[in-house]
Order: C-alpha cells, then structure tokens, then sequence
C-alpha cells in the first residue's frame, strides 16, 4: 500500500500540489485524473522522488520514500511515461533489461525475463529484441516501454499518460493488455490521465484533481453518481452518465437466472454495450455467455435501466 | 614519339568524357585514368629534362599541369561523392590513394621533378616538421576536448551560463589567427620571463607553447558548440525515462546523454582537426615549426617548389582527417539513426 500523507510541492510562491493525503489500495489500479497544471503528473513524479517534496511525506509498505537514495528507490519502482522514453541507441532486448542490469541480474535470468516479457506483450523475441526502437511501430514501442518498466518484477508501477500519443483502437488495446498485466502480476499501478473514460475504464478508484488539490478520490460508480464538487460533475460530464455509469457494470455481475430468445452477449460486455445491442436488435433481453460458452442467465431492457438510474 | 600521340589522345577521351558522359562510375575511371597519364607524363618530363648526374638543375611543372591535376581531381571527387560510397568504401579510397603515393616515392618516379629535390635536400627537416605538424594540430585538439567537453555539458544544464560562454568563445574565434599569435607573445613572454621554471619547460613568446596555446583556444568554440547542439538534440522523455529507471546521473549522462550526442560532438572534432591542421602553418611564423616552416621559407625566398612542399602535406593531411572522422561519424549515425 502507498500512504501519501500531506504531501506538498512549491514552486517559488506557486503551490503545485497542495497538501493532498490519499491511500492507495495494493494490487489496484488507481488513476489520478484532471486537467493540465491540475498537479497531477507532480503527485505522481513525488512518488518515486523524481521531484522532491516540499512537505509531506509518502510510504510505500510503511517505508517512508526517503530512507534510501532516490536512484535506488526509482529501481524497485516501474515508470512509464507518455512517448515511451525508449533509448533509441539500444535494442528492444536492451532497452527491456535496463533495470535488471542495473540491479545487477545475472545474464540468463535477465535474458529470460526479457523473453518472456516479450511474448506477454505479443512480440516474437526472436523477431523484436534485436530491433531499434525506431523500427517498431507506436504500439510496439508503447508495449516495449510498459514492459521495460515492468522488466525487474517491481511491486509498484506508475503511469504518466502512458497511452496519450496512440491512436483510440490501440490504445483500447494497450488498455485491456494493463488490466491483464496488472491482474497477472497483482502490480500496484498508479496512472495518471486527462481522459475521463480511460480512468472510469481502468480505475477501481479514481482521484479527482484541480488546482493541486484532490476533490474526490473514490470508486468511478460513486464519482458519477454522488459528485463531491461540482468540478467533478462537470468533469465526470452529466450530459450521459448514466451512460457511464452502465460503462461500468458488466453483464455477467448483474445476469438473471433464466433464458431469453435475444441476442447473446459476453459476460465481460459492459451494460452500455449490451443496451446498445438491445436498441440495435429490438429485443427486450439477451442471453449472457460464460467464458467457457455456456449460458449464465439474461440481462433484460428493464434491469439494465435500473442500473443507469440516479441511486 | 608515340608516347606523346598516346598521351594527346588520352587527354582528349578525358576531356571528352567529362563533357559529355555523365555516369558516374566511367567518369571516375577516367578522372584516375587521366591523374595517372599527366602525372606519369610530368614525372618522365622530369626525367628526360635533366642531364644524368646533374643534382642542379630543377624542372618544375608550369601552371597547366596544375591547374589540369587540381580539375582531374575535382571531377574525381565529384564522381566518388554522386557514387555515395559507404564509409568503409571511402576509407577504402583513401588508403588505396595513400598506397599509389607511397609506391610512387618509394620507387623515386618523381625523383627528378623540383618539388622531389627540395623534399630530398631538406628530408631530414621534413619528418622533424611533419611530427611537430602532427603533434601542434592534435595536441591542442586533445587539450581542447579535455576542457571543451565539460564546458559544453556545463553550458547546456545551466542555460543561463550558455549565452555568456558562446559570445565570449565566438570572440575568440573572430581574432585573426596571425593576430592571436602575436597577442599570445606578450604573456607567455613575460610568463617566462618572470617564471625562470616555465621557460626552463620550453614555455616562451615563441615556439610551440603560443602555438599550442592559440589552436587550443580556437578549438574550443566549435566543440562546446557541438557538445552543447548534441546534447539539446536528446530527447526529454529519454532523459527523464533514465531517471525514472533508476539510473545515477552520471550514468545518464555517460551511458545517454553523450553516447547520443556523440556523432555531433564527433563532427565538432572533425572541425576542429581540420581547421587545426590548416591553422598550424601560420604557427611557423611564431616559431612553432610545422609545415608551414617550408611555406615562409619558400615565400621567402620565392621558391614556390618550397611552398609546395610544405602546402601539399598540408592539404593531404587535413583532406585524410576529413575523410576518416566523416566515415566515424557515419557509422555512428547509421548505427542509431
């Protein structure tokens, strides 16, 4: 668990991050969401000390951040930013073992934490880790840029809008590959977004940031719901939360006994996507499939908008 | 007799191909073709001009032969340059070149032109120069790395000190180098002066110590200028994805930061070399020595085969130089981007 306990950034008489306090839950993702100059990116930069603080103090495991020089914390720690940050003198093989190295990794096991981190993120390591960066595409060097931060098995990863400069089909796709890593490895990741569906889509708890202060930090379905501020609702946008809100439920949590002559939807498919399927179709009910193919029950029209009703 | 019907038609498919043939391979062929025929042409001129024995008598080539070695050569390099060899190829070239020569001394064809007498009259002096030549360009070179480089990195972390150091650099660059050379006398005379150590260690007004000293200080403007423009060049994120990684600052900056800005700081070295070697000839006139002894002596005493007998080396030296840290810097820059 990261403790941030009054933590505070100055810059001359500009207060950056003001006096924010937050917890975050191990083995999550917690994103941290808000305008440019919210503070955003410095709360998250203060974690792994790349700026220091004013004030204020942050722990990680009960640790405080300071009881050791920067570089070696920096090491325990994954870091992802926006524009992958690849060297572009190094192979992809390079690049993935820059950590490891500097932990001081023997050559075999580095070698096959560098293959099998390749083949999680779908690039051949025979074909991709004597590449240069600048021969793959965005998408690869965004994957090759999470799996070099992910490389020395760190506990914590943090995120610097890590899919700001994809284009939206793949960065739909390096967002379902997050969840999967983080579900595979139980990484505590902290991202940071201006993107109010990416944070609604990846956060089990979103933080809610302006003027270096955070204005509600709790799980997405509460943010649209019970705003705190009313710059969170304009921010969470009231024009389709209920849309938002059925964005986060999914159809197998929510599934009926019972069996109906509709159109059949994944467990994983959020309500919203299954409502638009009903529209699309014209039926009243759909039929929800298991992973393994079989039927788990329905999600009828009337279920599904009592879901999306003010609560 | 057929020999000159042979050269004559020779020169004529020379000068027909350079008007009318465009391809580059066959013009090269043509242009080495055309070096080899007048130089071998000029070399038996030489030879048949001057009476056995005669060790007085000096045949020097006119104008015309020049003048045709120097547009022979620049059709040469115009053609090497649109074939776009490779950096290999090109070092290749160089020594393939440096070889012929060496072959074409060592065998004396050109023993008995005026140029040849001079070097073999003044051979002992000539290897004596050529190291000093050699050692003046080089040594300040090394020297203005050694400070250059952390100016340089200095210059380009603290933005603030950037300007300041480039205008005062820049000043130095625009003194005229005859002009600095004098200026450099009056302090490290009066250093030796009032030092009896500093003289006793070859510190004087004159001689090699203005020398080293001017070169090195028109050495530094291009590289911090470079190390500075490499540095800049380093992506941001790269830096700042280092950091995150864990890497000590000097180990961003020694693993990252200048192994990326190196093919810049390179062409900044190349520059320096370059202009060193050319720059070294004024030192002669403070007494530094070098090739440039040959040249002022020759001024001197209008000997132009002197002239050229220090001019020649000079070129061919700075023109080597040119050649093999341009190949450096394009095997760095193909093997990154």
């Amino acid at each position: 668990m990261i403790r941030i306990q009054t933590l505070t950034k100055q810059y001359g008489p500009i207060t950056v991050v003001d006096d924010v306090s937050m917890s975050i839950e191990r083995g999550s993702i917690t994103v941290i969401v808000g305008t440019s100059g919210s503070g955003k990116s410095t709360l998250l930069r203060m974690i792994n000390r790349l700026v220091e603080p004013t004030s204020g103090r942050v722990l990680i495991d009960g640790n405080d951040t300071t009881a050791e020089p920067a570089h070696l914390l920096r090491r325990r720690i994954g870091y992802v930013i926006q524009g992958h940050g690849l060297f572009p003198h190094r192979t992809v093989a390079e690049n993935i073992a820059t950590v490891p190295k500097l932990l001081g990794w023997d050559g075999a096991r580095t070698g096959a934490r560098v293959d099998e981190l390749l083949r999680i993120f779908q690039l051949d390591p025979g074909e991709f880790s004597r590449k240069f960066p600048h021969q793959l595409s965005g998408g690869q060097q965004q994957r090759v840029g999470v799996a070099r931060a992910l490389a020395a098995e760190p506990a914590v990863l943090l995120m610097d809008e890590p899919f700001g400069a994809l284009d939206p089909i793949i960065r739909s796709k390096a967002q379902d590959d997050l969840q999967d890593i983080q579900r595979r490895f139980g990484t505590t990741v902290v991202l940071v977004t201006h993107d109010m569906d990416e944070a609604f889509r990846l956060g089990a708890r979103v933080a809610v940031m302006s003027e270096g202060k955070v204005l509600q930090y709790d799980r997405p379905a509460v943010l649209l719901t019970r705003p705190a501020d009313p710059f969170v609702a304009r921010l969470t946008g009231t024009a389709d939360r209920a849309m938002k809100l059925l964005s986060l439920t999914t159809a197998g949590e929510v599934a009926e006994p019972g069996t109906t002559q509709g159109p059949t939807v994944a467990a994983t498919a959020s309500l919203r996507e299954v409502l638009s399927d009903l529209v699309w179709s014209g039926a009243q009910a759909a039929t929800v499939l298991k992973a393994d193919g079989t039927p788990g029950g329905r999600v009828t029209l009337a279920g599904i908008l009592a879901h999306g009703r003010q609560s | 007799m057929w020999a000159a019907l042979a050269f004559g038609a020779i020169l004529m498919l020379v000068a027909a191909t350079a008007l009318g043939i465009s391809n580059a391979r066959v013009r090269l062929a043509v242009a080495v073709a055309g070096v080899a025929v007048v130089s071998l042409a000029i070399a038996a001129a030489g030879t048949a001009l001057t009476p056995p024995g005669n060790g007085v008598v000096r045949v020097s080539p006119g104008t015309g032969f020049w003048v045709l070695l120097i547009a022979l050569g620049l059709m040469a390099t115009d053609a090497i340059t649109r074939l776009r060899p490779g950096p290999g190829m090109r070092v290749l070239f160089l020594v393939l070149f440096a070889a012929i020569a060496g072959a074409t001394f060592a065998h004396g064809t050109f023993d008995h032109l005026s140029i040849m007498r001079e070097y073999a009259v003044n051979a002992g002096r000539f290897a004596h120069e050529a190291r000093q030549h050699v050692f003046l360009a080089v040594g300040s070179l090394g020297a203005a790395v050694v400070v250059a480089l952390p100016v340089g990195i200095l210059c380009h972390r603290v933005p603030r000190i950037r300007a300041g150091t480039l205008g005062t650099l820049n000043l130095i660059q625009t003194v005229p180098s005859i002009a600095l050379f004098g200026i450099l006398m009056v302090p490290l005379g009066a250093l030796a002066a009032a030092v009896p150590w500093a003289a006793e260690h070859g510190i004087r007004g004159i001689g090699t110590a203005p020398a080293i000293v001017a070169l090195f200080l028109y050495s530094l403007l291009p590289i911090v200028v470079n190390t500075v423009v490499g540095l800049g060049r380093v992506s941001p994120a790269t830096v700042e994805a280092a950091r995150g990684m864990g890497l000590t600052n000097r180990q961003i900056l020694t693993d990252i930061e200048l192994i990326l800005a190196l093919p810049v700081i390179l062409t900044g070295i190349r520059i320096v070399l370059v202009q060193n070697i050319g720059l070294v000839t004024v030192a002669a006139l403070i007494g530094g020595g070098g090739f440039g002894t040959f040249v002022f002596q020759g001024i001197g005493q209008t000997a132009i085969d002197l002239v050229l007998l220090g001019a020649i080396p000079t070129v061919a030296l700075a023109f080597s130089a040119a050649v093999l840290l341009d190949a450096l810097v394009d095997v760095m820059n193909r093997a990154r981007q």
